[in-house]
């Protein structure tokens, strides 16, 4: 379960986690130009960028470039995106942290959903027919131009007063 | 897999906003990192407790505001709570957050004050003298007990203290629960109950490489338990636990379902128009109770040697004992029948009993706040610190947070969004005015003081990192993620060398 998907977001991760942690060890002398030279295995061609958009939570849309293969929860976390409380269970399938909503178009193709995606994202705040998390969607060229909206996370009057969630 | 895991924790910094955090560890690094003494003009908040709802607090409060130092204070000498002590170890995916809350730990505004008993060791006036505002997010460490007589016959045991005891919780350690007998009865359909009739019933080979404690892992490979029934007073439209639990249950290796069937009539039509969780969660729990299995799981269930089963609309009423009143026998139950419907629906006696044989009684009815200083607002009857949005009723400069603030109920993420509220309104607060953070406050140093006079030393972070380091070590050599220290003494042995 959680095994399949650490898996593959190891065999996604791992290459480029090597070049990403050497600027930890440097962190004393970083300087935010660096970064560029330091990614080192991100692809330096344009046209292999797959465009985001994020709508947060004021209604601001942000728009970056992600690598076909990441998770829109890896998105969140390469991009620093200010999400308060994303990812917490940092993409293992434990929460319902990285819910996110999409319209009915996109939503269609982003592809079948797990029961075990489904099991957790029953537990979302803002639960929608459109709603999906973060952390099960890779991404593909045909999902160019993908919008997707983070919900409110504030639990609603009647879940923090008898608190069944 | 734990290497994916430890990949993925250190890839993940703060989504929120990880250039100021980079920036604020470049602050506060050099030297013990916390060197600095604080400008006057800072706001000082302190938290008492440091499980999610603590560090989620104070996790939003230093990031909303530069200038905002937060001091966690933790009774135990290790920190993270129900994280720590109530996660079930099969469940190490939901210890991630841990890494979140060790960022902010380390965070140059962040200081964690272990081994400090608030309300003992210093008072929650004391506090208020050094800090502009305090947080209470000490959870819930009591239970609600059944209030049957035979409650406390050997064999008996709170759910509270039954996990406390697998997970490691100092205070539980002298549990020693009986697993001689061959049914145990659950009271309470919650998570919880579905954790402890998991953790009765899972195989060694799966049990043997989580961070189950060794006494926990020797008692579990002796047990005698075969059969556990989850028993709730209403009826299975209105069980409190959620489906990914139901369907580890259904799942787990070695066992089969066994329900009454004539517990659901009524309920497939009932479920009409009910909301999406809801619905599946019922559906699954229909279909396992219900259907009839194909081949294979057929003969999975044939082999399967442990039996599990809810068993719907009882009560207990006694605690039945053996001739000698020695040890638990049975259980005598009050059949209900349902008023009403949905959540709202109310169990109702209808005069019946059942006896219903059984070794092991573990009540999991619910964990409960309690008073830890006079000078705090309590609402006995509701067991929580009477609050709107975290502000504690007629206390200024007092908020809480987690389930002190709502109750006992939610998981990690419920308390998240929990704290994050008491915080914003915190904020708001010092914003306004409405919190008078204009003059100065003494912080942790006014507290250290006391603290030495009175001859209680606490356990930094770092010191934490001393246990923990060891704890994986020990882990290792075992094939475990961690072998847990299991007294306090042992904790603070390590923690100071």
């Amino acid at each position: 379960m959680a095994l399949v998907t650490a898996a593959r977001r190891l065999a996604q991760v791992s290459l480029r986690e090597y070049s990403r942690r050497s600027p930890a060890v440097s962190r004393g002398a970083w300087q935010p130009a660096d970064r560029s030279f330091t990614t080192g295995t991100q692809p330096l061609w344009s046209d292999s960028k797959v465009t985001v958009h994020f709508i947060n939570r004021d209604g601001e849309k942000i728009t970056v470039k992600a690598s076909p293969g990441d998770s829109l929860l890896d998105v969140v976390i390469n991009e620093d995106l200010d999400f308060d409380g994303f990812g917490a269970c940092e993409g293992t399938l434990a929460c319902s942290t990285c819910h996110l909503i999409f319209d009915e178009e996109a939503y269609k193709k982003l592809g079948p959903v797990t029961d075990e995606e489904m099991d957790m994202l029953d537990l979302a705040y803002g639960l929608t027919e459109t709603s999906r998390l973060g952390c099960q969607i890779c991404l593909t060229k045909s999902l160019e131009g993908l919008v997707a909206r983070v919900p409110e996370s504030v639990a609603d009057i009647r879940q923090s007063k008898d608190g069944s969630a | 897999m734990r290497n994916c895991r430890r990949l993925l924790s250190e890839l993940k910094l703060w989504t929120s906003g990880r250039s100021k955090w980079t920036r604020g560890l470049n602050e506060g690094l050099g030297g013990s990192g916390k060197a600095f003494l604080s400008t006057s003009s800072c706001p000082k908040v302190c938290i008492v407790g440091s499980g999610p709802a603590g560090f989620y607090t104070a996790q939003h409060l230093i990031k909303a505001r530069q200038d905002v130092e937060v001091d966690i204070y933790e009774r135990l000498p290790v920190p993270f709570g129900l994280v720590r002590f109530g996660v079930a170890p099969d469940h190490p995916e939901v210890k991630n957050v841990i890494n979140t809350f060790t960022q902010t730990a380390k965070h140059s505004r962040c200081s964690f004050y272990g081994n400090v008993n608030v309300g003992k060791d210093v008072t929650v006036g004391e506090l208020q003298g050094a800090y502009h505002a305090i947080v209470l997010s000490y959870g819930a460490e009591g239970n609600r007990t059944m209030g049957v007589p035979g409650e406390d016959l050997p064999g008996v045991y709170s759910a509270k203290d039954f996990v406390g005891w697998y997970n490691g919780l100092p205070s539980c350690r002298e549990l020693k629960p009986d697993l001689s007998c061959e049914t145990a009865v659950i009271l309470g359909q919650g998570n919880v109950a579905l954790d402890v009739a998991r953790i009765l019933l899972s195989p060694l080979d799966i049990l043997k490489k989580t961070d189950i404690t060794q006494p926990a892992l020797e008692a579990l490979a002796e047990s005698r338990v075969r059969k556990v029934l989850i028993v709730g007073r209403r009826g299975p439209m209105q069980v409190a636990c959620t489906i990914k639990e139901l369907r580890e249950m259904v799942n787990l290796p070695g066992t089969r379902p066994e329900m009454v069937t004539a517990d659901f009539d009524g309920v497939s039509e009932a479920l009409k128009g009910v909301p999406r969780p809801r619905k599946r969660l019922t559906e699954l729990l229909l279909k396992t109770a219900l259907d009839a299995p194909g081949d294979k799981e057929l003969e999975r269930r044939r082999n399967a040697a442990k039996v599990w089963g809810f068993r719907f609309y009882r009560s207990p009423t006694e605690i039945l004992a053996d001739p000698g009143r020695s040890r638990t026998a049975g259980i005598r139950l009050a059949v209900n029948r349902l008023e009403g419907s949905g959540d709202a629906a109310r169990a109702v006696l209808t005069g019946e009993v059942e006896d219903v044989s059984c070794g092991l009684v573990i009540s999991s009815i619910g964990y409960k706040s309690l008073p830890i200083d006079p000078s705090v607002p309590f609402d006995s009857r509701r067991a929580v610190v009477p609050n709107s949005v975290g502000r504690v009723h007629q206390a200024a400069g007092l908020y809480c947070s987690g389930w002190l603030k709502t109750g006992p109920t939610g998981v990690i993420a419920t308390t998240m969004n929990n704290s994050f509220d008491t915080a914003r309104s915190l904020l708001e607060d010092m914003d306004s005015g409405a919190l008078d953070v204009s003059a100065a406050k003494p912080g942790s140093q006014a507290v250290s003081s006391l603290l030495e006079e009175r001859g209680v030393k606490p356990v930094t972070f770092s010191d934490w990192e001393k246990i923990d380091s060891l704890e994986t070590r020990r882990g290792e050599a075992c094939g475990k993620p961690r072998e847990k220290l299991l007294s306090v003494e042992e904790m603070l042995k390590v923690a100071r060398s």
